[in-house]
C-alpha cells in the first residue's frame, strides 16, 4: 500500500506534474506545427499528382507520386533516425532555449524530429487532399471554364474551397494520429509527453522515497500520460463524430 | 552514396538486416493474428443487440485509439517486467501491444462492414429459421468481406510500419532498430546512409504492393457501386 502512496506522491509533487504538463504542451504544439506545414506541402503534392498531366509538367507528377508513395510505405521511425544523421542541426539563441526550458542540443534534436514528422505527415495529408479533390465533380471545372475562369482561378476559387470543406473531418482525424505520432520523437529527444514520462519512470526513486522502481510508479505515470493523451484526442474525435453525423434536412415542400 | 567500400560494409553485415526483417515479419504476423481475433470479437460485440457488450467494445476502441502505441507498449513492458515475470521479452511484448492496438482499429473496420449489410438480410435469415450465430457467420459476415478487405490491408501496412514500437522500452528487435544499431555502430557508422537506404527499401518492398493493392481494390469497389447505382436509377 505504501508503494502506491509513494508513487502518488510523485504526482502531488508539483515539479513532476508541471514537467509532464509542459511535455503535453510540447506534444500539442509539435502536432499543430506538423499538421499546418503538412497541409501546405500536402496540398502542393496533391495538386501536382492530380493536375500536372501535360507533357511539360508530368515530371512534377512523377516526383509527387514518388514522394507520397515512399513516405507512405516506410515507417516514421526510419525518417526520424535518418533526420538524426542527415538533417541540419539548427542552433537557436540561448534566450529561446531558456524560454522553452530545454537545452540547445535538445532543441536541435527536437527540430530534426519535427522535420521528419512534417515530411511524413505531408505525404499522408497529400492523399487526404487528393481524396477531396477527386470528390469534386468534373462539371464544376467545366462550369468554371465556361464562365471564363482560368485554371488557377478555378482551382483556388471553385475547387479547393469545396475540397477542403469536404475533408475537414478526415483532417481532424489526422490531427489525432499526429498527436500520437509525436511520441516517436521520444526516441531521440526528451521534450514531449512520452519522452518525459519515460524519463520520470527511470528516475522515479528520486521522488518516491524508495530505493528502487515499483510497478505502481509505472501504473501511475503511464496512467497520467494516458489520461492526458486521451483527453485531447477524445475531444477531437467527438468533434469529428458530430461533424460526420448526417445533417437532418427539412423536406422541401413544392 | 555509390562508394563501393561502404556498400561492402553493408553486405558484410547483411545478417543483421536479415535478422531484423525476420523479426519484423514475425512480429507483424503474430500481431496481426491477435489483432484479427480481438477485432472480430469486439467488432461483433459493438453490433450486438444488448447494451453491455456494446459499451465494453466502445471503451476498448476509444481507449486504445486515442492513446499512442508507444505508451501502451512501454506500459505493458515495464509493468510486466517490474512485476517480476520472467521470459516476457521485448519481442513478445511488441506482439501483444501491436495486437491490442490494431485490434481496436480492425474492430472498427469489422463494425463498419457489418452495418453495411442491409438489415433485411438478417431478417430474411431469421425468417428461414437461422439462429443468430448462424445468421452472423453464414449470411452477414461473408457479405462484409468485400467491404472490409481494403481497409484491413491498410491496417496490415500500418501494423508492419509500427513494429518499431518497442525501441524506447529497450528492445532492439525489429528491422528499424537493427538498422539504427548498424548506423551508429562502431566500424559501420561510416555507411549509415547506405544502411538506412537498405532498411527503407526492405520496408518499401513489403508495404508498397500491399497498399497499392488496397487502393486499387477500393477504387474498383467505388466504381462498381457507382455503376450499379446508375443502373438502378435507369430502371
Amino acid at each position: 500500500m505504501s508503494e502506491i502512496q509513494g508513487s502518488l506522491n510523485m504526482i502531488t509533487n508539483g515539479d513532476v506534474l508541471l514537467y509532464l504538463i509542459k511535455g503535453l504542451g510540447f506534444t500539442v504544439v509539435i502536432a499543430v506545427i506538423a499538421v499546418l506545414f503538412g497541409l501546405v506541402i500536402g496540398t502542393i503534392l496533391a495538386l501536382a499528382r492530380n493536375y500536372c498531366t501535360s507533357r511539360k509538367t508530368v515530371i512534377f507528377r512523377w516526383l509527387a507520386t514518388a514522394y507520397i508513395e515512399i513516405f507512405r510505405n516506410t515507417p516514421l521511425m526510419l525518417w526520424i533516425f535518418i533526420g538524426l544523421v542527415y538533417f541540419p542541426s539548427v542552433d537557436v539563441s540561448a534566450d529561446f532555449s531558456k524560454a522553452l526550458g530545454l537545452s540547445r542540443t535538445e532543441i536541435a534534436l527536437l527540430i530534426k524530429g519535427i522535420i521528419a514528422l512534417i515530411l511524413f505527415t505531408s505525404s499522408v495529408i497529400a492523399e487526404i487532399v487528393r481524396g477531396g479533390l477527386n470528390s469534386i465533380p468534373k462539371g464544376q471545372f467545366e462550369a468554371a471554364y465556361s464562365q471564363g475562369f482560368g485554371f488557377f482561378r478555378t482551382l483556388t476559387l471553385i475547387v479547393l474551397p469545396q475540397a477542403f470543406r469536404n475533408i475537414v473531418p478526415t483532417l481532424l482525424s489526422q490531427v489525432i494520429t499526429t498527436v500520437k505520432d509525436t511520441s516517436y520523437i521520444a526516441n531521440i529527444a526528451i521534450a514531449e509527453l512520452l519522452g518525459r514520462t519515460f524519463q520520470v519512470i527511470q528516475i522515479s526513486p528520486r521522488y518516491t522515497g524508495f530505493t528502487s522502481q515499483n510497478v505502481s510508479d509505472v501504473f501511475v505515470l503511464c496512467g497520467l500520460a494516458c489520461i492526458m493523451y486521451f483527453a485531447i484526442n477524445f475531444t477531437i474525435s467527438c468533434i469529428v463524430r458530430r461533424m460526420q453525423k448526417p445533417k437532418v434536412r427539412k423536406p422541401v415542400s413544392v | 552514396m555509390f562508394e563501393q567500400e561502404k556498400w561492402e560494409i553493408v553486405w558484410n553485415h547483411r545478417q543483421s538486416f536479415i535478422d531484423g526483417t525476420i523479426s519484423t515479419v514475425i512480429m507483424a504476423l503474430a500481431g496481426l493474428a491477435i489483432a484479427l481475433v480481438l477485432g472480430i470479437i469486439f467488432g461483433l460485440m459493438s453490433t450486438s443487440q444488448s447494451k453491455p457488450p456494446r459499451i465494453i467494445s466502445r471503451i476498448y476502441v476509444e481507449f486504445i485509439q486515442n492513446t499512442p502505441l508507444m505508451l501502451q507498449a512501454l506500459f505493458l513492458f515495464y509493468s510486466v517486467a517490474f512485476s517480476g515475470v520472467k521470459g516476457f521479452t521485448a519481442l513478445i511484448c511488441g506482439i501483444v501491444a501491436l495486437g491490442i492496438y490494431h485490434g481496436a482499429y480492425i474492430s472498427e473496420v469489422v463494425r463498419a462492414g457489418i452495418t453495411s449489410v442491409p438489415k433485411g438480410q438478417s431478417e430474411a435469415a431469421y425468417s428461414q429459421g437461422f439462429s443468430q450465430i448462424q445468421t452472423m457467420f453464414l449470411i452477414v459476415l461473408p457479405q462484409t468481406i468485400k467491404v472490409i478487405l481494403p481497409p484491413m490491408v491498410n491496417q496490415v501496412v500500418n501494423l508492419i510500419k509500427n513494429t518499431s514500437c518497442m525501441f524506447l522500452a529497450g528492445g532492439a528487435v525489429d528491422l528499424i532498430s537493427r538498422t539504427n544499431a548498424f548506423a551508429v555502430g562502431e566500424g559501420t557508422a561510416s555507411a549509415a546512409g547506405q544502411g538506412y537506404i537498405i532498411g527503407g527499401v526492405i520496408f518499401f518492398v513489403i508495404c508498397f504492393p500491399l497498399s497499392t493493392l488496397a487502393s486499387r481494390w477500393e477504387n474498383r469497389l467505388k466504381n462498381r457501386d457507382v455503376s450499379s447505382n446508375k443502373k438502378e436509377g435507369a430502371k
